[in-house]
């Protein structure tokens, strides 16, 4: 029972992730284990899904502490398709987290795209893709991957699909979802802009009779500026989130990606 | 090669003569096993290493976040049973989602609630639903929420001291038990009851469904405590908000009420009802 309750203190600062390693702390403090198998990566992702099609998007930094490995570390992976550059695939997955685990993570999921296509004869749906995923991360309940994965395609009926997940499996479908160092700072920017959260219809009166603006569908070329001003904002804030903007757009067409080039301090 | 021979020299038609005991030991390959293999960090102390990288609790500085669930309750009355939950997902402080689906349809008239992990219980209640169409399909019936629910405490009970997170209630109603409202969670408890709130969220609606609860309530004086009792709850624990998710247990299965934005229901509430004075509405 006791797990059931998380009412630990509010600690101080917001939860930016680069502590990579856990600290020193003296006696009291939480045992460090010898056993630290884990680098946080850093960066950041976000997806965004409409009516006919859905984003995902992420910075290419790589980051280990305060150092930056590479400006050019892609996130987003095609999943399915064919041959090594995964040709006419229509799902996309994005990790932010720990790269080594990130990749192994994605080459599995591709793995199993594929074998379902040859044992099946058919393409896999996305809600299979997303609950497969859901398994693989789970299997390693007990020895996690140490990453926040975001998948996304078109659904059954052509509309956008999105999936977000914890690092061991738990997973809803969602319009939108930041994932990474900057989730915090770029969440509640899409709650408000895509949502519409906490917005009220300005026409109608107060107290009960305020009307909630109801959020609807976006067209996409609303979302990629959004996409662009939540990276370039989030950029502004954060040390580990930069150098360029990588962005796979889905369409019943296929994959569009595209690369904008962020700041590099 | 002797094996081989005897396995292909065996005429065809003999195969099909199946036993009693034939039959089980072939169940007992097709069912999947309660213990699945997970894959374990190549070290001696797998749990306390768990803990040191997943436990916000007893360390917050602790790398992996796993999200978790909050308030949830079930409680049965004359028309059946009323399961409602929050839809908040927390990890650490940081609010990971307001729009979780706590109630899990494990089939149409079985319900699970999710309240510790959520990969957890997502997981578990839905492996859950498979093992409950298998019993279906071998044995012609419904599964009973006992038995139900005894598969979930039995496979929780294999994992202790792993790490599992999980406090969940079965609800449903089968011919032979009835209404029928059990609790289940990580230690491997099952307790068969009449009012369940689990959660961090459990006192203050335990506060609320104690004080107004009566077993002879009509179903539109129970599905408003149930509401009632998720609203304090929100109100008063940090970890829960969100929506309101409710639904109805009957004999022919369960109904949904709605997945109810909190905060109009709130000020609804005060302003109608003239409950929560201890909030005020004006700015003065």
């Amino acid at each position: 029972m006791a797990s059931l309750f998380q009412q630990s203190m509010p600690s101080t600062g917001p939860g930016y992730s680069f502590a990579s390693a856990p600290t020193h702390h003296s006696s009291s403090g939480p045992r460090q284990h010898a056993f630290y198998p884990y680098t946080d990566n850093g960066g950041s992702t976000l997806g965004i899904s409409g009516a006919t099609f859905t984003i995902l998007a992420g910075d290419t930094r790589s980051t280990s502490g305060y150092n930056i490995n590479s400006r050019y570390a892609p996130k987003l992976f095609r999943i399915g398709g064919d041959g090594p550059e995964n040709e006419g695939a229509r799902i996309v997955l994005s990790v932010v987290g720990f790269a080594a685990d990130g990749n192994a993570l994605k080459e599995r999921l591709d793995t199993m795209v594929k074998m379902y296509r040859y044992q099946h004869g058919k393409e896999i749906s996305v809600h299979a893709c997303a609950q497969r995923l859901s398994h693989i991360l789970y299997g390693k309940r007990f020895f996690p991957y140490y990453v926040t994965a975001i998948l996304g395609g078109l659904d059954d009926e052509g509309k956008g699909a999105l999936y977000s997940y914890d690092p061991v499996g738990s997973y809803e479908r969602e319009q939108c979802r930041a994932a990474g160092a900057a989730s915090s700072l770029i969440m509640p920017f899409l709650d408000n802009q895509v949502n519409l959260k906490n917005q009220y219809d300005p026409a109608s009166g107060e107290g009960l009779e305020k009307v909630m603006r109801v959020p609807e569908p976006l067209p996409q070329e609303t979302v990629e500026q959004l996409v662009r001003d939540a990276f370039t904002s989030a950029v502004e804030r954060h040390i580990e989130v930069g150098d360029g903007l990588q962005m796979m757009i889905i369409t019943k067409e296929g994959v569009q990606e595209t690369f904008t080039p962020l700041k590099k301090d | 090669m002797d094996a081989l021979v005897a396995q292909y020299s065996q005429p065809s038609h003999s195969a099909q003569d199946t036993t009693l005991d034939d039959s089980l030991a072939l169940s007992s390959k097709i069912a999947p096993p309660l213990s699945l293999n997970f894959e374990l960090p190549p070290i001696d102390s797998h749990s306390a290493w768990l803990r040191a990288m997943t436990d916000d609790h007893s360390n917050p500085q602790c790398p992996i976040k796993i999200a978790h669930g909050t308030t949830t309750l079930a409680f049965r009355f004359k028309g059946g049973i009323i399961v409602a939950t929050d839809s908040r997902a927390t990890a650490g402080n940081w609010i990971a989602s307001q729009t979780v689906k706590k109630v899990i349809e494990i089939n149409s008239c079985l319900l699970g609630t999710m309240a510790g992990g959520a990969a957890d219980c997502q997981y578990w209640l839905a492996y859950l639903g498979m093992m409950c169409r298998l019993h279906e399909l071998r044995h012609k019936r419904r599964i009973s929420v006992a038995a139900a629910s005894k598969i979930l405490a039995n496979l929780v009970y294999s994992y202790k001291g792993m790490g599992l997170s999980m406090g969940t209630m079965c609800a449903g109603v089968t011919p032979t038990e009835g209404p029928a409202l059990y609790y289940v969670d990580n230690d491997g408890t099952r307790l068969a009851g009449n009012m369940f709130c689990v959660g961090s969220g459990q006192t203050f609606a335990y506060g609320v469904l104690d004080a107004e609860y009566k077993y002879e309530m009509e179903e539109d004086e129970a599905l408003e405590l149930g509401k009632r009792s998720i609203l304090a709850a929100t109100h008063r624990d940090a970890f829960s908000g969100g929506f309101i998710n409710l639904y109805h247990v009957k004999e022919e299965g369960w109904v949904k009420h709605g997945f109810m934005d909190t905060n109009p229901i709130f000020w609804k509430t005060k302003l109608e009802k003239g409950e929560f004075s201890n909030v005020t509405s004006k700015l003065e």
